[in-house]
């Protein structure tokens, strides 16, 4: 019988009105990798909120054991008192300061006379960073780090306070293969040095490669805790857990009906903003025809998403050149409202910070890019619009109580849904969708697919950015590789394999500069 | 989604600006009872309307500057020195009393403009080109009067803000004509709720009770025809209320209903998203300060207009007066939330408590004390609210 550093019992947790958690169940050994899967709403992050003491002792029914004993934790310093820490989605890095700064925040190395000792943190973080497999400089600012590197100071900082159990929720989703690799290596040194991790996460084959049991969660219930093996069926096992129904096919079916060439780009070329001389995207050119899906597939730091911010209403970069071709006919694009009205959309990768205005309703949001169209001599016509939202409610199946309801309250999915119907609403033509599907369900992510396959049954054509190989061979007609800045291959969907894109994705590797990558 | 929604859930989704309203009738019930029912009588309705309405003229212009998530420091000097030069022109050099009016409003576009230009064009943050132009327009106000006070001014320009509107239409001891432009209003707001609440029937959207939707009715048409009612047995209706109801109407229509409100709500909300939905966010900062300009100028003349004069010290502390009426009234200090009613209100419950305290003979200082501590707990009451709201 293995011994179980972590038991809960019984967890319930309500909200008003929501039982977010009921009765669920969660068993993790001494020194395993345990994954937890579930939707998006299933309730993982409210169960790791409950056992992290932000939902403190109270305010939940069921009981916490660790290392054999009931924990009642009213905080977050109660929890990580006994080496419990949990690493956020959303990273907790103060930027301006420095790695070391980071490490030790709230947990100063302190000298003699209660001032910090900057020798002394500055040597323990170098140990921290060596430990975690990072070659940095413990002053440098961490902004001046990318994103995989900075995940990698939160496990270091964790590591400063003698983690016993690591909670990681969804760690990989912002990072590219590289880093994601190297992350999950660390959770297996981190594994033999007899810490266990807790780790949530969309990527199924990430919970395959690393970790030894798997619980599922499904609307606040857990289905069952399995052990991972490395046979086929294992994935398909927990995604008929995790939305309660085979999934024959993740990607829905197509008629591939490709017409004349819609869209077309001609030696773009963009250069940083704040960094001169430093190219992003390097004259790249690509067309899209009436009813293509084209994928463009590249690491994270490929210039995917400056490639498409520039198109779009230039807005991101500077000194951009080349030129833009709508029916043949070269148009000219000088700002985002311009963009609209040629019939380009751009749904961003980070539709938090740049897709949506959280605070406001699914209504105000969805007509947010097409307010011309319902507005006579400046006025708003706010039946009308409450018309149109409610349509795309429908046509979308976005789901919410009403059109009124605040955006920020809906699931990733749904808001998801809300901004593509806010670019439909455009009356888009080419629309770019820049990681459509990142932190979004696996029956969310479907439903996805199938809107793309209606806008190019309607003549629109879709450019998907994406860095999940998976997802573009099973939607795109056609697919660009994009490495440095450059476009490096063009490959038709039947002849693409995930091994060979991965190679044009990272062609120019040897000749760039490294400093691109950064 | 059909149906009606009961008290408590209009009540709960609706607590940030319900909250307000619910407070505003406590305080002037509180102030009733302490000055011994003074604070409600006809003419002291009609100061307090006098006394605060640059304040809520002011409020009107900052809430959208607030929305769109920013802040404007310099509305004191703005009243100050388009007063002032409308004070010049109409005083010492004999201009006919709309002139002075114009050259204040032409001032005020042109400030506007300039605070508009620096802060969207350039990206200087509001917070500090308004500093900026709360000591340029001093200076430039004590310039204009050589440091000296002017005054009186001719019997027409002070009409603007300490006129009436009395005896159209007669009445014995009360003014019929006040009554009726109070009537009209109240058919109108009848005629607007129920068209709305059938259109949002119509549209199949949630709608209080029948019954609520009538008492609801009633009780605004009686608030409002007791206000008339106080009003028309004072001194009829004052020239500044006119100004005061047509702006805010004006100012809600454009915040609610237009292009232009939309933009300067989603640029508050999120300026990022605004940008790549297509708002040109630069002409929306430029039109949220040229408007503010504008607005202060309209300020400007209403206070020179109400003091008989123009002081190099006019109107120092108005834009925290100003501030301070749209925090209480449910603005956000992150932009993106907040209405002309709501700082229209949140002006008054200000307006309500300085009136009330001053007839009760409170000591300036205490005032202040407690002026404070009703916006530090106002402004609390919402962060209370959103962290509630942000619990799940």
């Amino acid at each position: 019988m293995p011994k179980h550093i972590l038991e809960m019992r019984k967890i319930t947790k309500t909200f008003p009105g929501v039982k977010a958690l009921s009765e669920v169940e969660l068993s993790v050994i001494d020194g395993e990798i345990h994954g937890i899967c579930g939707e998006n709403g299933a309730g993982k992050s409210t169960l790791m909120k409950v056992l992290s003491g932000v939902y403190p002792y109270g305010t939940y029914e069921g009981d916490i054991v660790f290392d054999d004993e009931v924990q009642k934790f009213h905080s977050i310093p109660d929890s990580e008192h006994k080496g419990i820490v949990i690493i956020h989605q959303e990273l907790a890095l103060i930027p301006y300061l420095s790695v070391a700064e980071n490490i030790f925040l709230g947990n100063e190395r302190r000298g003699k006379n209660g001032m910090i000792d900057w020798n002394q943190t500055n040597h323990d973080a170098m140990r921290l960073l060596e430990q975690v497999g990072l070659d940095e400089n413990p002053t440098t600012p961490v902004n001046q780090l990318g994103v995989g590197k900075q995940q990698l100071i939160e496990i270091a900082k964790a590591l400063s306070k003698d983690v016993r159990l690591l909670i990681l929720d969804e760690p990989t989703s912002a990072l590219n293969d590289d880093d994601s690799e190297h992350l999950l290596g660390l959770l297996r040194t981190l594994k033999e040095r007899g810490i266990t991790s807790i780790m949530i996460s969309h990527k199924l084959n990430e919970i395959q490669e690393v970790c030894d049991r798997t619980t599922i969660i499904r609307d606040g219930h857990t289905i069952e805790t399995i052990d991972v093996v490395n046979e086929a069926g294992i994935q398909d096992r927990i995604i008929r857990g995790m939305v309660g129904r085979d999934l024959t096919n993740r990607y829905p079916k197509r008629e591939h009906v490709v017409g004349d060439e819609l869209f077309r780009v001609e030696d773009w070329t963009v250069y940083h903003p704040t960094q001169p001389g430093r190219v992003v995207v390097d004259n790249a050119s690509f067309n899209v025809r009436k009813g293509e899906v084209v994928g463009i597939a590249g690491v994270m730091g490929a210039g995917r998403t400056e490639l498409a911010m520039s198109l779009f209403g230039r807005s991101y970069g500077r000194d951009i050149s080349g030129r833009m071709y709508m029916h043949g006919e070269e148009i000219h694009v000088r700002d985002v409202s311009e963009a609209i009205k040629n019939g380009l959309a751009y749904a961003t990768e980070d539709r938090k910070r740049y897709g949506l205005n959280l605070i406001d309703d699914v209504r105000r949001n969805i007509s947010s890019a097409a307010l011309f169209k319902l507005a006579k001599r400046g006025w708003v016509d706010g039946n009308k619009e409450i018309k149109v939202a409610e349509e795309y409610r429908g046509s979308m199946n976005i789901k919410t109580p009403s059109v009124m309801q605040t955006v920020g309250n809906l699931s990733g999915g749904n808001q998801q849904k809300v901004v593509l119907s806010k670019w439909i609403y455009s009356d888009a033509e080419v629309m770019i969708l820049d990681e459509p599907t990142r932190g979004i369900d696996v029956g969310a992510k479907y439903e996805i697919y199938t809107i793309v396959n209606r806008l190019v049954a309607a003549g629109k054509a879709v450019i998907i950015i994406s860095s999940e190989l998976p997802e573009l061979l099973g939607t795109c007609d056609r697919i660009y590789t994009l490495a440095f800045g450059v476009v490096t291959g063009e490959v038709p969907v039947a002849e693409a394999t995930q091994e060979g894109l991965m190679t044009l994705m990272t062609q120019e590797k040897a000749t760039k500069d490294k400093e691109v990558r950064a | 989604m059909t149906g009606t929604a009961n008290i408590r859930e209009l009540l709960t989704r609706n607590i940030r600006t319900s909250g307000i309203y619910i407070a505003f009738v406590a305080i002037v019930a509180l102030f009733f009872f302490l000055t011994g029912g003074t604070s409600l009588s006809p003419q002291n309705v009609t100061n307090l309307v006098l006394q605060y309405s640059y304040i809520l003229i002011l409020a009107i212009g900052m809430v959208m500057v607030i929305i769109a998530g920013h802040i404007d420091l310099s509305v004191g000097s703005v009243v100050a020195v388009t007063g002032a030069i409308s004070a010049v022109l109409v005083i010492k050099h004999d201009v006919p009393w709309w002139g002075g009016v114009l050259a204040a409003l032409g001032t005020g576009v042109l400030i506007g403009a300039w605070q508009g230009f620096w802060v969207a064009f350039v990206g200087i943050p509001a917070f500090i080109t308004t500093l900026a132009g709360m000591l340029l327009f001093r200076g430039l106000t004590l310039l204009v009067l050589g440091n000296i006070s002017l005054s009186p001014f001719p019997a027409q320009y002070q009409k603007i803000a300490s006129g009436f509107q009395n005896g159209l239409l007669g009445g014995d001891g009360y003014d019929v004509f006040t009554l009726v432009v109070f009537g009209v209003a109240v058919a109108g707001y009848f005629f607007s709720a129920w068209r709305t609440r059938s259109q949002r029937i119509a549209y199949e959207q949630p709608v209080e009770a029948f019954p609520l939707f009538i008492v609801k009715l009633v009780v605004v048409a009686a608030v409002v025809m007791w206000f008339a009612w106080q009003l028309a047995n004072a001194r009829g209706l004052p020239n500044v209320l006119i100004i005061l109801a047509i702006l805010v109407i004006a100012y809600s229509l454009v915040t609610q209903r237009t292009v232009f409100g939309r933009h300067v709500y989603a640029v508050g909300g999120n300026l990022a998203a605004a940008m790549l939905s297509g708002v040109k966010v630069r002409w929306v900062n430029f039109g949220v300060m040229l408007n503010m300009g504008v607005l202060a100028s309209v300020a400007g003349i209403v206070y020179s207009s109400r003091s008989n004069g123009a002081q190099p010290a006019a109107g120092n502390m108005f834009e925290l007066d100003a501030i301070a009426a749209c925090f209480i009234g449910g603005a956000a200090v992150t932009g993106g939330v907040g209405r002309v009613t709501g700082a229209i209100v949140g002006g008054l419950i200000m307006a309500v408590m300085s009136n009330g305290m001053q007839l009760m003979g409170v000591d300036q200082s205490v005032q202040s004390v407690v002026k404070g501590l009703v916006l530090l707990l106002a402004v609390a009451f919402d962060v209370y609210n959103k962290r509630r709201a942000g619990a799940r």
